[in-house]
Parts: structure tokens; C-alpha cells; sequence
């Protein structure tokens, strides 16, 4: 039969396009768990790191190291960590939003911004929003090596050694839960003590074998932890968006089927109707 | 009961330790040093080598670490690793192993580069067979 023949081309290609979203979702589940682990995992050592630093940056050393100085800010760099691939919601989008407000708020106040880009969208966004980008890395895949971190992660920290810039914050996207992933820009130098009345008092470390290599060591190997460790959480961020995102994709591509299937049994019948009539018809008038 | 302290050791990869402590020998940089409870803040770095943990109660344990940070405040002491092992989990032979593997690289080096990776090779295997060491001791 002729009737309906576009609406059942239709309804086919939103099943094949259904199959694939349910297959994405169910792929972004699995790695989605392995992401959480990996998370979750590397978190004591991120937690504790931060709290032993913000314990340094409450002492009063008597080498005070580059990256707890304060300085007047001229220049102002951003680390921001995107996914590699789409198809997984808002997650790059409200990341890349924060990422323009905070840049929109230091243009404002004539202050320059270098950027460093991880991830192959932050890399192509960057690119085509005009920021200055000093750096850029993508292709992390799902299990990334602090490894590869290091390279991207140290030019930053060079230019603030040099003086290219004097703040350095690193945007990602916090883990909340499966449905919720929040950007959050967190700032890595110079180095923000804690607000504990415990360590208010004036102390200083014994040092072995001196301050100097100490801090030099432990401050950069806390940067590369936090970021390491922002590139882990939206990892599991991304497959988190994806799976969600997939999951209303294919809810979605059921409804249109249902709606579509409706009208297609509703054309059906009103053809079968009127081929009856006009054969009824036809025969009275003999 | 003697007074304790509270430890935390982690490596990169997870939580190792968490607990009260009678008290902790780290290998330093500068040498082996034990913290007691109430000890004044120290930073100092840790060089490839077994930590010794003495529990609540005298019951303790031996971890290897190959190299990290040793932060101790009066309340808290926070042992941040690169990796760092039960001593119970090592294996002795792969340690002997790796230990003849390094010396024989030694023995007949070739370059400045392959030199120093074998040094750090050797010294870790010679620190793991001490932790391994100390966890015989302890068991004896």
C-alpha cells in the first residue's frame, strides 16, 4: 500500500538513530564507573596535598617561595578542561560560559589572559573565541597519565616563574552526582592559605634538608596533582553528561516513534475508509 | 596505652593508611627519623624506603614508599607518596631480581642517561629488600 510511505521511511531511520543513542548510553555507563573509580581513587592524595599546602601557606617560612607571593596582577592565566568528543549535553558549554564570564570580569579590569586548553573542544572553542592560547593539549583518551599532563601544566608554571603571569586558575567540572556537573574555577597560584584558626599563630617548619628544594618539589608536584586530578573528575564528568544526555536522546526518539506511528495508523485507516466508500458508492450507483 | 598521633599515608593511586599512631619511622632524605606524637612541624623528603608505623596498642606495620613528602604537624602527620606498598604485598624474588637486573646494568654501563636509571633502580630494589627486612624482624 501505497498510504504512509514517507512516515514509515521516517519512523525507521528514528529507530536506527535510536539504537546507536542506546548503545552510546549504555557504553558511557560502563566507562562512566571506571571514570568514578579512577576518581575517587586519586582523591586522598589530591586532599591531603591541598590541605599540607594550605598548612605551608599559613606558616611563615623563612624562604617565602615564588608561588606564595602575592603580586600585583597584570596577566592572569587559566587552565581549562574540556572533553575531547561532543554528544555529551551542556557539560563543555556551561564550563566554556564560566571560563568567559571570569575572562569578561579580569578584560574589565584591563587585565590580559593567556590559555592553556585540555581537551580537544576547549583546544577548537579557544580557537575560534580569540584567546591567547600558550598551550594546548588533547587526546587523553579515557585513562589520562599524569604523564602527559606535565608538559602543558609546566609552561604555565614557567611563565609565572618568569612573570608572564601572575595568577593561575584551573577550570573543570566538579562531580556532584550522575545528574549534576557544576564548573568550578579554582585558583592554583599563588597559593591560598586556609582560614583555620589553629594554624593562626606564628610557626614555621623544621626544614631536612632545606626549604628550598622542599617546597620547589612539593608545590610544583601539588599543581600537577590538582590538575591531574581536575582532568580525572571531568573525565567522569563527560561520560556522567553523556550517558544522561544519550538516555533523554533515546526517551526522546520513542516518543517521536509513538507520535509518528499515531499518525501513520490514523492516514492508514482513513485511506482503508475511503477506498470502502467509494467502492460502496460505486456499486449503488450501478 | 601511650599518647597517639594521627597518620595518613597516601599514595597517587589511594588511601594506604589512616589511624591513630603511637609512632612513624620514615626514611628522610637526611636519614631514617621516627615522629612521636607532639612532634614540632618538619617537611622533609622521602628517599625510597620502608615506614614503619607503630599502632594504638604497640601492633605495627611496615609500608615501602619509593619517595614522597613527610609532613608532620602536632596533631597530624601526612606521609604523601609517589607509590607506596604493604610490605606484606612485596615480593622478595622480584626485588632480589630487580636488584641483580640494576647491578648488572651498572657493571656495564654505556651511557651518562642509562647510568642514573639504573642507580634509581638499584636503590629502590636495595629499599624494598629493607623494608622486606624490617617486616621479618618485626615478625620474628
Amino acid at each position: 500500500m501505497a498510504v504512509g510511505k514517507e512516515i514509515r521511511t521516517k519512523i525507521t531511520s528514528i529507530k536506527s538513530t535510536q539504537k546507536i543513542t542506546s548503545a552510546m548510553q549504555m557504553v558511557a555507563a560502563s566507562k562512566m564507573r571506571k571514570a568514578q573509580e579512577r576518581m575517587s581513587a586519586g582523591k586522598p592524595y589530591a586532599t591531603k596535598i591541598r590541605n599540607v599546602v594550605s598548612h605551608i601557606a599559613n606558616a611563615n617560612p623563612e624562604y617565602r617561595h615564588l608561588y606564595m607571593q602575592e603580586r600585583d596582577v597584570k596577566r592572569v592565566g587559566f587552565i581549562i578542561v574540556s572533553s575531547d568528543r561532543g554528544l555529551c549535553g551542556g557539560l563543555n558549554t556551561n564550563s566554556f560560559k564560566k571560563t568567559t564570564q571570569e575572562m569578561k570580569k579580569w578584560h574589565d579590569q584591563g587585565v590580559d589572559i593567556d590559555i592553556c586548553a585540555v581537551g580537544q573542544k576547549a583546544v577548537s572553542f579557544f580557537r575560534n573565541f580569540g584567546g591567547n592560547v600558550v598551550a594546548a593539549l588533547s587526546h587523553l583518551g579515557d585513562v589520562p597519565s599524569a604523564h602527559s599532563l606535565i608538559g602543558s601544566v609546566k609552561v604555565m608554571l614557567d611563565a609565572f616563574e618568569e612573570g608572564k603571569i601572575d595568577r593561575l586558575y584551573l577550570i573543570h567540572n566538579r562531580f556532584v552526582n550522575t545528574m549534576t556537573q557544576k564548573p568550578e574555577s579554582i585558583q592554583l597560584l599563588p597559593l591560598l592559605a586556609a582560614d583555620d584558626e589553629e594554624y593562626k599563630h606564628h610557626w614555621d617548619y623544621i626544614y631536612e634538608p632545606d626549604a628550598k628544594p622542599i617546597l620547589d618539589g612539593l608545590l610544583t608536584r601539588f599543581i600537577e596533582s590538582q590538575v591531574y586530578q581536575g582532568v580525572v573528575e571531568n573525565n567522569a564528568c563527560e561520560q556522567a553528561a553523556r550517558m544522561v544526555a544519550m538516555k533523554s536522546a533515546t526517551d526522546n526518539a520513542g516518543n517521536m516513534i509513538k507520535e509518528l506511528q499515531l499518525v501513520y495508523n490514523k492516514a492508514r485507516q482513513a485511506a482503508i475508509t475511503q477506498e470502502i466508500s467509494e467502492i460502496v458508492s460505486g456499486a449503488a450507483a450501478v | 596505652m601511650g599518647i597517639t598521633v594521627h597518620c595518613d599515608i597516601v599514595s597517587a593511586e589511594e588511601e594506604i593508611f589512616s589511624g591513630l599512631v603511637e609512632m612513624v619511622i620514615a626514611a628522610g632524605s637526611e636519614g631514617d627519623l621516627g615522629i612521636a606524637p607532639g612532634h614540632t612541624p618538619l617537611m622533609t623528603q622521602l628517599i625510597p624506603g620502608p615506614v614503619r608505623v607503630v599502632k594504638q596498642g604497640g601492633e605495627e606495620e611496615v609500608y615501602y614508599v619509593s619517595g614522597g613528602f613527610l609532613e608532620v604537624q602536632p596533631n597530624i602527620v601526612t606521609i604523601l607518596s609517589d607509590t607506596a606498598i604493604r610490605a606484606v604485598d612485596m615480593d622478595e624474588a622480584a626485588a632480589l631480581e630487580a636488584k641483580k637486573e640494576a647491578e648488572k646494568a651498572l657493571a656495564n654501563q654505556t651511557g651518562e642517561f642509562e647510568y642514573s636509571r639504573a642507580a634509581t633502580q638499584l636503590a629502590e630494589a636495595v629499599a624494598q629488600l629493607r623494608a622486606i627486612q624490617q617486616l621479618r624482624n618485626k615478625l620474628r
